[in-house]
């Protein structure tokens, strides 16, 4: 027996976006189908590995686990959402600058884990930064220079005008 | 090129040359790419570890018109994967040899109906008595394999063995055991294949050597050279794990993309490709040391054993270095190993980041340790005392040419890490401590780029050209998938020819378009495959100054104008140089004897490790590597190789088990196969020595793959010293300290009575 | 993805007594799904056999976590994330708040509810022990009404729970009489975070005149369900703590837990284990309560 299709809207990064897809479609797969925003990426489809991590009115959370119905009317943001019109976000310049990047496939989802975590804490600890990227797995760096991207972008936050924009 | 010239971007921490798109987002991993009338494929795997296929059916509420069926029947070519040997099948036909073996291929439009129509597919077999131990394969009583189930075997003999044993000192024996490792990259498996009758086939695909899956596809579809065509997309990690199985893969999407005439994707979720797909052999490894009273070492008997799964893959390869491995970085005058794969009826193992090394070494520096408690010196000391120096000879009597600083590493690591006045502190506050703790150290080497006559054979070509645009572009077919071979490939040209890295781009690594530099494996890139991008470039400016007015000096618009004049004359721009061994390198393939590789890297780890008694778990709390690597290219990209590879050591040692049952993968979720996370890695300190390697480019060496040799070992070492007890296998899990550990506390209540 | 989004009906009518009707409307027949961080994954290994959904996601009434005089009510819709930045919680929960943290991710945590971590009755469900030592009531809704009944009855079997077809977790009430009770709380998993429990022991207690005069020791793991351990309570309640009485309540323990071997662990850790927690948090009640 066939479902039907349902008409959904949100946000992402900033723009309104309408889809008719299928209400247990996975977030997800609605945007990188439906929408074309690539970035986040499918790691597991268990919710372990964190590379399909965005940000759902202001928490994080795995896009794998969430059925789009569950995101009507809601304000997302991906990677794709956090370079501002030709510059990159102080969090990408850092990741870039300290070798937080290598294949770069859990990268989205490491900068969202990273955006969340600087928009509620912008001076954590490192227990703080390792508790809020323990559910983003990198196998690449060891985590290492990802730890020191946050905190290079931390420290950069703190003396610099502009603060992170916090949704 | 001296590899002792100050450089302005060799050496220089520059930004990764494709950073900015995978910052954004943009970089296009495979599932990112989309084509016309692209279908989803799917495969069909055996459930069972052994049998006959005596029937395949097809469930009728399934309208199968709709479906591309392939099976090996459709194979136009040979029915093999071609890697070293031709044993493995592309597709089961009659008998499979493992779990979840490829038999059918499918494609369909939609994904979803795809995924019904896989378990629809009803298969009968007639099972055959499986084998899965490397015990039960040398039993022989099973024949799965070949006619003795041995698909390698080796025998490296220096000197004479037996003559030591009646009057050594001491004969110290031990048995170390390693598990398989899956690679868990968080990009899984995948690829694109388009086929049609001009062009031929193309794939894209998450790979690491794209001539290995151009040479596989010939011979499966039985096509000229120019009639296949293999594009590398973005490769989010590999670790060997995209080295040979991706020919299976591309085989299996080329195979349905010319039966259905549409291009098709098949991209494994996690499941399929932790179940199906290969991991790190499994070993076995004995040791039989003998030392005067000294603790010099008289001689050293070895016997490896590796489960090579059912087909042989490379199996060879891992075993060899395995073998070369095993005696450590030591002097020894007296050495036999012998070492061989045995076939199981498990999936097969293949490469992974050390290659039989990480096993080897294992085995290697447990024993040392082993040996220090047993004849009582010092495990820093009993290294000392018996470390290679320069001039000395190897087991395979290769003489040690170049500088060997592993007294300095070992120094550096000490110091570093304050390890003396650490052990004294552990040792005063264990006994009252509900959490002990120790440190571990381990000392290796490893050989880079291919062994013996490895890079002969491979005889790469590679080179640089100029683009009508203004840009130096580098032509290899050597894949970027983290390491940095774009980054570090483009700096290495910059500085060669004295351009801007901005300058210099990387041609894609598309058969179509580069040569054959050989695969990126083996920590060959930077050495091997940089040292021919230095001497075409040199070659370059040489054509430009002789063919165009290059002056003496020059810059970067000069060189790009010399080039222009240089293509108006001869139509293009390009300098591609082929591989030269290195002056008196001899190496004997049957005895094992010569110079095993022509150049190595150095390394000391240590690693401080807690022992917890309440929950019998081991924690790295803090390590240290100090390494050798020749000329360090890049220090972001350097020190991040290090970092990786010790993570992944670590998850070797600690968290990270297959668990198989009746052959197959039981824990083939990210769920259940356990990796460390941000909370359980431990600072990482890295610290380089650079001794330049004239034969590598700019001075380099391999660093790839030599940081997940010591963590094992070192953490291991570390447990020994935490708890007094002796593990000698990995993955070592709280379940297995604890019955160790616990049996040793219903001892010591015992004596207490 | 082995999921088909076709194959399940899912529908938000966005407030409980819709959702009450439509459970009773057709009694077993609608799975009910929050932050879908189990169902979504059993949908995406293509083990989802629930055709018809009902989504509580978002349903103000309940999401709520109301501080009185003496109870806590966490509506069943809270999130786990909710849970630890509430300051109620903090000051008069510290083992949920704890048990919070330890849920996944930061990234599950903003999902996962505490009525989903009861619903789906894992054994090694992270916020069960605690709630049991706080004796924690469950309040069950349908359209016919409510009732409570002590979380401890909630489990009757693996995967199994005392609610019928058109019933609802509405909300966990906990008494707030545990202030003066030392409290403990401690999870065993594969690593430091992202683990399934091996085993967790969580545990509330008074000692008054040198003697256990309150006990009450929760598990993970031990059972087909999270249990509270009766027998080992009995041992110790009325005792001092001392050498002799611990090693009897280990041994109480080794006998009431029933773990089994599995993908992640073996039994004779588990009981080892849940031993040497129960004595780690003996130790810590004889040392902060030295004998009269």
């Amino acid at each position: 027996m066939s479902r039907s299709q349902c008409m959904l809207r949100f946000t992402v990064n900033g723009q309104d976006r309408a889809v008719r897809v299928f209400p247990m479609k996975r977030l997800l797969d609605v945007l990188r189908e439906d929408l074309r925003l690539t970035g986040t990426k499918e790691g597991c489809g268990e919710g372990e590995c964190g590379s399909c991590s965005i940000r759902m009115n202001g928490a994080l959370v795995n896009s794998c686990l969430v059925p789009v119905l569950q995101a009507e009317g809601a304000d997302i943001q991906t990677v794709e959402g956090l370079a501002t019109s030709g510059s990159l976000h102080p969090l990408q310049q850092a990741f870039l600058q300290c070798g937080g990047a290598q294949c770069g496939i859990c990268t989205p989802g490491m900068l969202m884990a990273a955006t969340q975590l600087l928009s509620i804490n912008p001076h954590p600890t490192m227990a703080e930064i390792r508790e809020g990227l323990a559910g983003n797995l990198c196998r690449c760096t060891g985590f290492i220079r990802i730890f020191d991207s946050v905190i290079a972008a931390a420290a950069r936050n703190q003396s610099s005008d502009q603060a992170v924009h916090a949704r | 090129m001296s590899t002792n010239a100050k450089t302005r971007i060799v050496g220089a921490p520059v930004l990764r040359k494709e950073g900015v798109d995978k910052l954004l987002g943009r970089a296009r991993y495979v599932d990112d790419i989309d084509r016309e009338g692209m279908w989803p494929g799917a495969t069909v795997r055996s459930t069972i570890p052994r049998g006959f296929i005596r029937s395949i059916g097809f469930d009728r509420r399934i309208d199968w018109s709709e479906f591309t069926i392939v099976s090996a029947a459709d194979i136009p070519g040979k029915n093999h994967v071609q890697l070293i040997f031709a044993d493995q099948p592309c597709l089961a036909d009659g008998i499979v040899n493992h779990c979840d073996e490829a038999i059918l291929l499918l494609a369909h439009p939609d994904k979803h109906k795809l995924r019904e129509a896989v378990d629809a597919v009803h298969i009968e077999y007639e099972p055959l008595p499986p084998i899965f131990t490397i015990e039960e394969s040398e039993r022989q009583e099973l024949v799965v394999w070949g006619s003795d189930n041995v698909v390698k075997s080796f025998l490296l003999e220096k000197g004479d063995v037996d003559s030591v044993w009646a009057d050594a000192a001491h004969i110290v024996e031990g048995e170390y055991r390693t598990g398989a490792q899956e690679h868990l990259y968080i990009e899984n498996n995948g690829v694109i294949a388009d086929w049609n009758e001009a062009a031929g086939i193309t794939v894209w695909g998450s790979l690491q050597c794209p001539y290995y899956v151009h040479r596989s596809l010939l011979a499966v579809f039985d096509l000229p050279e120019d009639k296949v065509r293999v594009i590398q997309t973005e490769t989010g990690g590999a670790f060997g794990g995209k080295e040979d199985y991706p020919s299976t893969l591309a085989a299996h999407a080329a195979l349905l993309a010319m039966k259905s005439c549409h291009p098709i994707k098949m991209v494994y979720d996690r499941m399929e490709d932790l179940a199906a797909t290969t991991k790190r052999h499994p070993s076995r490894i004995r040791h039989r040391t003998a030392l005067d009273k000294d603790g010099k070492l008289l001689a050293m008997d070895i016997d490896i054993a590796t489960d090579a799964g059912a087909y042989s893959t490379l199996s060879s390869t891992v075993l060899s270095r395995a073998t070369l491995h095993s005696p450590g970085p030591y002097v020894c005058p007296n050495v036999r190993i012998r070492s061989r794969a045995w076939a199981t009826n498990t999936v097969p193992y293949g490469a992974f980041r050390g290659f039989g090394a990480p096993q080897a070494i294992f085995a290697i520096e447990r024993h040392m340790d082993e040996i220090a408690s047993e004849i009582d010196i010092d495990p820093i000391e009993l290294r000392r005392r018996n470390f290679l120096h320069d001039g000395d000879t190897t087991a395979t009597e290769q003489v040690m040419r170049d500088p060997v600083i592993l007294d300095q590493l070992l120094d550096r690591a000490l110091r570093e890490s304050d390890y003396h006045a650490k052990r004294a502190r552990f040792a005063t506050e264990n006994p009252t401590s509900a959490v002990k703790r120790g440190m571990g150290v381990a000392a290796f080497y490893h050989g880079s780029g291919f062994t013996g006559s490895g890079e002969r054979y491979l005889n790469s070509l590679a080179g640089v050209d100029v683009t009508p645009v203004g840009k130096l572009r580098v032509l290899v077919a050597n894949t970027e998938f983290g390491q940095g071979t774009n980054t570090i490939l483009t700096q290495i040209a910059a500085e060669a020819i004295g351009i801007g890295y901005d300058d210099v781009i990387m041609a894609p690594a598309d058969t179509g378009i580069v040569p054959n530099s050989g695969p990126t494996v083996a920590s060959r890139t930077s050495m091997v495959v940089g040292r021919l991008i230095e001497r075409a470039c040199s070659q370059l400016i040489a054509m430009l100054r002789e063919h165009a007015g290059l002056g003496e000096h020059f810059t970067s618009e000069e060189f790009f104008e010399a080039s222009e004049r240089y293509r108006a004359a001869h139509g293009e721009v390009v300098s591609l140089c082929r591989y030269e061994a290195p002056p008196n390198v001899f190496w004997d393939d049957q005895k094992y004897r010569g110079e095993a590789y022509p150049a190595y890297a150095w390394s000391i780890q240590i690693a401080q490790v807690a022992v917890d008694t309440v929950t019998y778990s081991a924690e790295v709390e803090d390590f240290w590597a100090v390494q050798e690597v020749g000329r360090v290219l890049n220090p972001v990209l350097a020190g991040g190789q290090i970092e990786g590879g010790v993570a992944q050591g670590i998850g070797y040692a600690l968290y990270e088990k297959v668990v198989l049952q009746s052959g197959h993968m039981a824990n083939n979720q990210m769920t259940n196969y356990i990796m460390p996370t941000a909370e359980d890695v431990p600072l990482i300190h890295v610290f380089f020595e650079e001794i330049p390697f004239q034969h590598g480019a700019f001075g380099a060496k391999g660093i790839g793959e030599l940081p997940h040799d010591g963590p094992a070992p070192a953490i291991l070492n570390a447990i020994k010293d935490a708890t007094g007890v002796s593990f000698r296998s990995i993955p070592l899990l709280p379940e297995d300290l604890f019955e160790k550990l616990v049996a040793r506390e219903i001892v010591e209540e015992a004596a207490t009575i | 993805m082995r999921g088909n989004p076709d194959a399940h009906e899912i529908v938000a009518p966005g407030n409980l007594a819709a959702v009450l009707d439509l459970l009773a409307g057709a009694p077993g027949e609608w799975t009910p799904i929050a932050g879908g961080t189990e169902l979504m994954v059993a949908h995406a290994a293509g083990r989802l056999a629930a055709p018809k959904l009902v989504s509580l996601w978002g349903i103000r009434e309940l999401r709520f976590i109301k501080t009185g005089a003496d109870t806590i009510s966490i509506g069943a819709g809270t999130t786990f994330r909710e849970l630890r930045a509430d300051a109620g919680v903090a000051a008069h929960l510290p083992l949920l708040v704890k048990a919070a943290s330890w849920i996944g991710s930061i990234a599950n945590q903003s999902r996962a509810t505490v009525g989903g971590n009861l619903v789906n009755g894992s054994p090694a469900a992270d916020s069960s022990p605690a709630l049991l030592v706080y004796d924690a009531e469950v309040e069950l809704i349908s359209a016919r009404g409510s009732r409570r009944i002590p979380y401890s009855e909630f489990h009757t079997g693996y995967k199994r729970n005392a609610m019928a077809p058109d019933e609802l977790l509405f909300a966990v009430h906990l008494p707030l009489r545990f202030a003066r009770h030392r409290q403990y709380l401690r999870k065993v998993g594969t690593r430091r975070a992202m683990a399934i429990s091996k085993v967790a022991l969580a545990g509330t207690a008074t000692v008054e005149k040198g003697v256990v005069s309150e006990l009450r020791l929760a598990a993970a793991s031990l059972a087909p369900f999270p249990v509270r351990l009766y027998k080992t309570e009995t041992a110790l309640l009325g005792k001092p703590i001392n050498s002799s009485t611990i090693q009897s309540a280990r041994e109480a323990l080794l006998a009431e837990a029933k773990p089994i071997d599995d993908i992640r662990s073996t039994s004779e850790y588990r009981k080892r284990v849940a031993a040497n927690l129960l004595e780690e948090f003996l130790v810590e009640l004889r040392s902060e309560s030295p004998p009269k």
